[in-house]
């Protein structure tokens, strides 16, 4: 017995010390989950981005492009902007995952599991322009809290998934709805449970737009885990707040959804000019809507040195939030001529759009390239820096680089 | 004799179940060591994984001895790469816990502006009562990460210049 006993003793300390050595390890942990412990060094290898991306923040994650990294027409995961509220979801499991409908003005409380989702409603596959509101803060005067994005915090990835509308057909609307609301499986960096990091969302009118989508594939594969895997709500054109990521459940509202950082002065700007610095109560902040208009000059890189007998072929992007830009031009004087750009057409709706120009140089000498875009509406960017607000949104100021020419 | 004989033959029979026993035991204990290890038995699937792997790094935090854990080097804070300075312990014990010390060293406010992100911080995102580290923190701020002036356009600066070859 006693032998037996220790056999047995044996058997068990080793398993013990197995399952020690298993927690260790995490050798059965599920596909694509990264442990809190691990959303620490190097995040360029964990989250697949490019070595030349820029890490404005490591808690929560915060990663953004450089203009020349964004020269593709598609954005590509490694080069696509990282906005993070809280701390990315732990053990994610898309084979369990549900999509619930609920709020006041829902005429049911239905809860769709994702396959569900997919095989019951059409498919449909759209480039959606992401813009972070943030982006361009770094330059307000006087600045602005929060993460300092400069350029690249916006993206033009291929989504695939199905329309937000028609799931809310579905479920059964009330007439009284007014906008919807999404809840999501990210923690509050305070790991506080009853804390949202983030739950925002849009009109009536935005959610039932074709083009916003509940999406489970960008660029056509499965969603990368920091971009919402494994379903995001997309909504193009919009401050990119309004795409949630790790989306579990949509609540239908009657009145302006409420949830975490769609209150108070997040993603929202003065309802009437104020001077830079102005103090500007919560009840004269409204919500950021569309998008401005906007461009970039993703090629060349700045700093460009070229010979005085080349020409600089540039190109770029341009968008215009729910608006199409109509023109493009860009200037070697500061502004005191424009030339025209060529422009392409959109490749559906809320997709940014492409240009290019060849520049001839009078002379040698320093320059800057400036691009400045016009929607559909006659609305241009500024050169200089648009009305200052408390929180630093809506920078579409022109992008410019540098250009030696010897 | 006999009882002897017996006695041992009844000893030989236990030990021999005993060792058979004993080998079910190694063989059933290694089945479940193995079962730990590799759950989904891939080791006896021939189709190669697919699955991406996230490299298992240990944190820097971690690979740092307890007397190195707040190293200076060049007179910044190694593991938040804030600037040495009176008031440097208090800012890292207080602002670094729930985010990055990244987003405090990008933002750079006055005392009145600083004050108030604190009030929101407490809040809304729970932060503590700062007492009389208050005042410490945000000394440390203003003076090590003043407000730069950046006007209505700021001109390019830090141009890495390159010959574009096409």
């Amino acid at each position: 017995m006693k032998r037996r006993n220790f056999v047995k003793n044996t058997v068990l300390g080793t398993m013990a010390t197995v399952i020690g050595t298993e927690i260790v390890f995490g050798t059965s942990m599920p596909k694509g989950y990264i442990p809190l412990a691990l959303q620490d060094p190097d995040p360029f290898k964990m989250f697949n981005k490019d070595k030349e991306m820029v890490v404005l923040n490591d808690k929560p994650w915060n990663i953004e492009a450089q203009a020349h990294l964004l020269d593709d027409k598609v954005t590509p995961n490694k080069y696509m902007f990282i906005r993070n509220n809280g701390l990315i979801p732990e053990n994610i499991d898309a084979n369990n995952w549900t999509l619930t409908i609920d709020g006041e003005s829902a005429k049911q409380q239905k809860t769709f599991t994702l396959s569900e989702l997919k095989s019951k409603f059409k498919h449909y596959t759209y480039q959606l322009t992401l813009e972070c509101g943030g982006n361009g803060r770094s330059e307000f005067d006087p600045p602005a809290k929060g993460n300092q994005w400069t350029v690249g915090a916006v993206s033009c990835a291929t989504w695939t998934g199905i329309r937000l509308r028609d799931v809310l057909a579905e479920v059964g609307i009330k007439s009284d709805a007014v906008y919807i609301g999404y809840h999501a499986a990210d923690v509050h960096l305070s790991r506080n449970p009853d804390k949202e990091p983030i739950s925002r969302g849009a009109p009536m009118a935005k959610a039932m737009q074709e083009e916003t989508l509940l999406a489970f594939k960008m660029n056509g594969k499965d969603i990368p885990m920091l971009h919402g895997y494994p379903l995001r709500l997309v909504a193009g054109g919009w401050p990119a707040s309004v795409s949630g990521k790790w989306v579990n459940r949509i609540s239908v509202r009657n009145k302006v959804h409420d949830g975490a950082k769609m209150t108070g002065t997040a993603y929202r700007v003065p309802c009437t000019p104020v001077a830079p610095g102005e103090k500007v109560k919560d009840e004269d902040m409204c919500i950021i809507e569309s998008m401005p208009v906007k461009s970039l000059i993703t090629f060349p890189k700045t700093g460009a040195m070229i010979k005085r007998d080349r020409k600089l072929n540039i190109r770029g992007h341009a968008w215009a939030g729910e608006l199409e830009v109509s023109k493009m031009e860009y200037s070697i004087n500061f502004g005191s001529t424009w030339a025209t750009c060529s422009l392409e057409k959109p490749v559906n709706r809320l997709a940014w759009q492409h240009f290019s120009a060849s520049i001839e140089f009078p002379k040698k000498g320093y320059y800057e390239v400036w691009a400045r875009a016009t929607d559909q509406q006659g609305v241009a960017q500024p050169m200089l820096l648009p009305g200052w607000n408390p929180k630093g949104y809506l920078n579409n100021a022109c992008h410019r680089i540098a250009i030696k020419v010897s | 004799m006999d009882n002897s004989e017996n006695v041992r033959k009844a000893i030989k029979q236990v030990s021999r179940l005993m060792a058979v026993i004993f080998m079910a035991f190694v063989i059933i204990a290694g089945m479940l060591v193995y079962l730990m290890v590799d759950p989904t038995l891939s080791a006896f699937k021939s189709a190669p994984s697919t699955e991406e792997y996230v490299s298992v790094q240990e944190s820097s935090e971690e690979q740092l001895s307890e007397e190195d854990f707040d190293k200076i080097e060049n007179g910044i804070h190694v593991r938040t790469g804030l600037l040495e300075a009176e008031g440097l312990m208090e800012v890292v014990n207080n602002c670094t816990n729930c985010h990055s010390a990244k987003l405090v060293t990008q933002n750079r406010m006055n005392k009145e502006r600083w004050i108030a992100t604190i009030r929101w911080m407490q809040e809304t995102q729970n932060l503590w009562d700062l007492g009389n580290n208050e005042e410490i923190i945000v000394n440390y701020l203003v003076t090590n990460y003043p407000v730069k002036k950046k006007g209505r356009r700021e001109i390019l600066s830090n141009i890495e210049w390159y010959e574009l070859q096409e």
